[in-house]
């Protein structure tokens, strides 16, 4: 689990509220296929789509299929999101090339991991290069970093990548979601 | 080089797509969209010429979008174990609209014929029903192409899936659009989608 390593930083309540401003923005944007690999910090807006009737979970085995899904979504007329976690951006790379090649509405939230207080230094090397990888790939970046900002980050995405078709992914930095803590 | 016993790959493509209706066919990177533009152009094939591995991915996302429209992903063999996982996550979604046919050469026709590991040890229909495509296949006649084309516009009994035991002679290639964006739309237009 992820565990508020900085507890006074952010007030509790509203840290445990942004997942639901997510869902409500992917809610009214008419997101429908929502493609993801878990993350900790993901788990309370996967439930909320794994229990919404008009969006479907789904389940990928590594996140480049997302960006695939993604496209054939599109061309059967349907919006999608990505959710993954900052190491998945290294293994969509090649994938990422659909996007100016087909134009299709492409949005993605990536919890983030190796920075803000990291305890795994195997997190730090991809950690460090996931804003250049999407840059380099041509993706937009926009960053989230306290719980009061997440929800006009996320109108502002939304309305980019669905109305502008301006590929767009949004960072979920490790200091809103909370630097993971080890125990036994 | 031709072994005996092996099917044309134009053949079964052709097959697989000569009274398709409203199936919308995704083409696989490499000799398979070409096999598929050789078949005929047509406004609902995705041709792709590049995304290694996302061609199952693809048709999930289309199936799953249009449930009634039969969606079939036409692939080689070295593409769909670079997208091996993708089976993994259909089996769990079970689009009943979706169909997977590999052509299997048991080679990289494109760069050189290099073999894959389907030529000695891997088992596509055995990874596939192991991920929980029930209907899996394994093809080796033209009888049994024409079953699978039949069964594809069945929208409620899917997914299913085919590898088809081609030979891996290299044919004059068939080169379809290059222009995602175009191929792109001229699917959403046929579906009656308008541009943003």
């Amino acid at each position: 689990m992820h565990a508020r390593a900085d507890a006074a930083d952010t007030a509790a309540e509203s840290s445990t509220h942004w997942p639901d401003d997510i869902f409500a923005t992917l809610q009214r944007f008419d997101v429908r296929q929502v493609p993801y690999v878990p993350d900790a910090g993901h788990s309370r807006l996967i439930q909320r789509v794994l229990a919404s009737s008009t969006m479907r979970g789904i389940p990928l085995t590594t996140e480049e299929e997302g960006v695939a899904l993604l496209a054939g979504a599109w061309a059967g007329g349907q919006r999608g999101v990505l959710l993954m976690q900052s190491s998945g951006v290294g293994n969509c790379i090649n994938m990422l090339s659909l996007i100016p090649i087909l134009r299709f509405p492409f949005l993605t939230l990536v919890t983030m991991r190796g920075e803000w207080g990291e305890f795994n230094p195997w997190q730090v090397p991809m950690g460090s290069t996931t804003q250049g990888v999407f840059e380099l790939s041509g993706v937009k970046v926009l960053r989230a970093s306290t719980a009061a900002e997440v929800a006009a980050v996320l109108e502002a995405a939304a309305a980019q990548a669905y109305n502008a078709l301006t590929p767009t992914a949004v960072l979920l930095s490790q200091r809103l979601i909370g630097a993971k803590v080890f125990t036994k | 080089m031709s072994k005996a016993n092996l099917l044309d790959r134009r053949q079964v493509v052709s097959t697989l797509l000569a009274d398709r209706k409203d199936v919308v066919a995704i083409g696989g990177l490499g000799a398979s969209t070409n096999d598929m533009c050789a078949a005929g152009d047509h406004a609902r094939n995705f041709y792709l010429w590049g995304g290694m591995g996302g061609a199952a991915m693809i048709g999930l996302g289309l199936a799953l979008a249009q449930p009634r429209l039969p969606v079939l992903v036409i692939t080689g063999d070295g593409e769909m174990l670079m997208g091996m996982g993708s089976l993994a996550t259909i089996g769990l979604q079970k689009p009943s609209n979706l169909s997977i046919a590999v052509l299997d050469n048991e080679a990289y026709g494109e760069t050189g014929g290099q073999t894959s590991h389907t030529s000695a040890t891997a088992d596509l229909v055995g990874v596939a029903r192991a991920c929980g495509i029930v209907d899996s296949r394994s093809v080796t006649t033209m009888a049994e192409v024409e079953a699978f084309a039949k069964a594809v516009h069945d929208v409620t009994a899917g997914p299913r899936f085919a590898n088809v035991k081609i030979d891996s002679a290299n044919l004059e290639r068939i080169l379809p659009s290059r222009d995602g964006t175009y191929i792109l739309n001229r699917i959403r237009g046929d579906l009656g989608f308008q541009p943003i």
